[in-house]
């Protein structure tokens, strides 16, 4: 899967297919982890398809994308290639990041992926930055940050809200809002639970959208990037939405009622999509199970490429905390190569 | 290095016989902290140019470091200069002072107080390009973006497996001597240089604060540069520009006794070398100018000549960098020692206000007389 050459053009098939993606792969995730091939901390995406891929519809080749441990998805959809993003998640060389990141630290400067950051809030201040040297070197680019409801409780958020609204800077803040910081409802740690309002306080553009209806993010995103790229400076989407597994693989759920993640699963964002390509008869039965076919072949093949992909070597341990020398012995310049 | 002579020798004459009083003179028109008078800075801003910058001319380090950055703002357009109060007020040390006129607003950048927003912008910017010189006040104000200095500035590389580096500059002022009490006077670059993937320098002379700047933008990855606040208002020779950010400098020889300073001990260090000179005691005297990596060479070498060691720093004992350094001569030099190691470091104490206090709180050259003398006579 390659990324689109242009914004906003995602058909109903392909939004559907990235969300199936992003559905399926993770699926994987959890019987290999199951399995103990992935460990570590690994943060599952089901339930919340839409807000990725509706967001990501917006974006082009050239834009920038700042994420949180939650990723997979973000990056799958942003054209990392899944042999690779598995790889890592199984710790090997192949890995995008070496198998030095794993499931919360997917990078990928060839589509300019800027991770995969684990600590909430961390990202916001990276994003803003990316976008500074965008607007300084005259690049006519955007910069997304995906951020969850949490972050909004953390100072980075509200240091970065105001800097990118004062300097306005090229950003789209997705605030994907599922409820729950970990464990902590957004009604037990926000005074204000109006997630989008606090973002307009700060003198930016922000109103809350249908996080489960992949055409109605696609909708604001695609108005929200038409608006930034024409200068208007960032703005904010307050992505509703819900997770429909825990926290992470070591969470028991303790914190939410089964009758709760029930009514949400009512609105799954793909089987929404699916009933809608129905209703409309673009898509058949048949259609789905090719599309499911097509993307089961692409997962087997990145759990088989993992498999055998080789670990780094212990003697490379300590390579990467420093840069190491180019050609002719001048330092390397990875940055550069990339921009 | 060549410059060690020259530095030396401003460095005594900033600090006769006693740092502490030689500091004395020149902290309060010089260098507290929001207090620098800007006449007096505007005075300075114009005399390294009409002075013709090269290796005769003189300046503060105050004026070395704006030089350094202004040559840097000339030379690259990718370089900016950004933080806190850097442009209007120029620079709350005034080292920026007159930048904001010259090179406009957005290469010379004022920032809203977010230290973490800032900081990692600076980041941000240097991952998407651009070579950013990000300014924070003071060391104790860097507590707040401790989060992207150490999980995103010096992790990002090897955690992405070699496809981001973050080619940043962070300039801070650290140390105590200005009756700034505990929350402006600390010196946290022991912290700092225990973390894999920063490049700590520690400027100590006039040359250094001009010529370090340059070769820590080329550096493809994130350094931190500590000035300290006792020194701005020192002058020295300007230098001819860019130093090597690698090794330590011996910035005198003798063959009794090793003293290891940096930053603002190094003239402290020099001064008691001075004394012990008096008393026929004869010390090397290296400026560790690089606290991360260190050049454990250097220190070898003259420990291994010298067989005794004080490590003087302005940080804390526990855990600090002395302890480290102290630890390394243990490990790479135990049998040459022929008396044990001495640290003369900060109380351990919140740096206090009230002058008696502060000044008993840091190393002084008597104390530094003290521990060099005890190391000899063992």
């Amino acid at each position: 899967m390659s990324v689109k050459n242009s914004a906003g053009s995602g058909s109903h098939r392909e939004l559907l297919r990235q969300m199936l993606r992003i559905r399926r792969f993770e699926e994987r995730c959890v019987e290999l982890y199951s399995g103990e091939k992935i460990r570590g901390f690994m943060h599952l995406y089901i339930g919340e398809e839409a807000v990725a891929v509706g967001v990501c519809d917006a974006l082009t080749p050239d834009d920038v994308v700042v994420s949180t441990y939650r990723e997979h998805g973000h990056a799958l959809i942003r054209g990392v290639p899944a042999t690779s993003i598995m790889a890592e998640m199984y710790g090997r060389a192949a890995g995008c990041s070496r198998g030095r990141g794993g499931s919360m630290h997917i990078f990928d400067a060839a589509h300019r992926f800027y991770g995969g950051n684990a600590i909430v809030g961390g990202g916001l201040p990276v994003a803003a930055g990316l976008a500074l040297a965008d607007r300084m070197r005259g690049r006519n680019r955007m910069t997304v940050c995906f951020f969850g409801d949490g972050a909004m409780a953390e100072g980075e958020f509200h240091e970065c809200l105001n800097l990118a609204a004062l300097w306005r800077l090229p950003v789209l803040f997705a605030c994907e809002n599922n409820l729950y910081a970990m464990g902590t409802a957004l009604a037990r740690s926000h005074a204000q639970t109006d997630l989008a309002l606090r973002a307009a306080s700060y003198g930016v553009a922000a109103w809350p959208v249908d996080g489960m209806d992949v055409l109605a993010v696609a909708d604001a995103a695609g108005r929200a990037a038409g608006a930034i790229r024409a200068g208007a400076g960032p703005h904010f989407l307050e992505l509703r939405t819900y997770r429909f597994r825990a926290h992470s693989m070591y969470d028991p759920d303790r914190y939410r009622s089964k009758a709760e993640i029930e009514q949400w699963r009512k609105r799954d964002p793909i089987d929404a999509l699916v009933a809608t390509m129905k209703a409309e008869r673009e898509i058949t039965d048949a259609d789905l199970a090719v599309l499911e076919k097509e993307i089961s072949a692409e997962i087997e093949q990145a759990v088989a490429f993992a498999e055998q992909a080789p670990v780094e070597p212990v003697e490379d341990l300590t390579r990467f905390v420093c840069s190491e020398p180019g050609p002719g012995g001048k330092p390397a310049r990875r940055v550069e190569a990339i921009l | 290095m060549s410059a060690g002579t020259a530095a030396s020798r401003a460095a005594s004459k900033a600090a006769p016989g006693d740092a502490s009083t030689a500091a004395g003179k020149v902290a309060p028109e010089h260098v507290t902290h929001e207090h620098v008078t800007h006449e007096h800075a505007a005075h300075e801003h114009a005399a390294p140019e009409n002075a013709a910058p090269g290796n005769a001319a003189t300046a503060t380090y105050r004026e070395a470091m704006r030089e350094a950055i202004r040559e840097a703002l000339r030379r690259d357009d990718r370089v900016f200069l950004m933080g806190e109060d850097v442009g209007a007020y120029g620079g709350c040390f005034a080292v920026s002072l007159g930048l904001l006129e010259e090179f406009g607003p957005e290469r010379v950048r004022d920032t809203p107080l977010s230290e973490a927003g800032f900081v990692g912008a600076g980041i941000g910017a240097a991952l998407g390009g651009m070579r950013p010189i990000v300014e924070i006040m003071t060391v104790n104000f860097s507590l707040l973006a401790l989060d992207q200095i150490v999980n995103n500035a010096a992790t990002l590389l090897h955690m992405s497996g070699g496809q981001f580096n973050v080619p940043l500059v962070i300039r801070m002022t650290t140390g105590a001597g200005r009756q700034l009490a505990a929350q402006h006077s600390h010196s946290f670059e022991g912290w700092y240089a225990h973390i894999p993937g920063l490049r700590i320098l520690a400027p100590a002379t006039t040359e250094d604060a001009r010529g370090m700047l340059w070769p820590a933008l080329e550096d493809p990855d994130p350094v931190l540069i500590f000035e300290h606040g006792s020194l701005y208002g020192v002058p020295g020779p300007l230098g001819s520009g860019p130093v090597d950010i690698t090794s330590a400098a011996l910035r005198r020889s003798g063959a009794d006794v090793t003293l290891i300073a940096y930053g603002g001990t190094t003239p402290k260090a020099l001064a008691a070398a001075d004394a012990l000179a008096a008393e026929g005691v004869e010390a090397d005297v290296i400026d560790l100018r690089v606290l991360r990596p260190l050049d454990d060479a250097t220190i070898m070498e003259s420990v291994g000549r010298t067989h005794r060691a004080v490590i003087v720093d302005e940080g804390w004992r526990s855990g600090g960098l002395s302890a480290e350094i102290g630890a390394r001569i243990a490990e790479h030099a135990f049998y040459e020692l022929d008396a044990p190691i001495q640290r003369v470091c900060a109380a351990e104490v919140p740096i206090p206000y009230a002058r008696h206090l502060e000044e008993a709180a840091l190393p002084q050259v008597p104390s530094i007389v003290a521990a060099a003398r005890e190391t000899v006579t063992s």
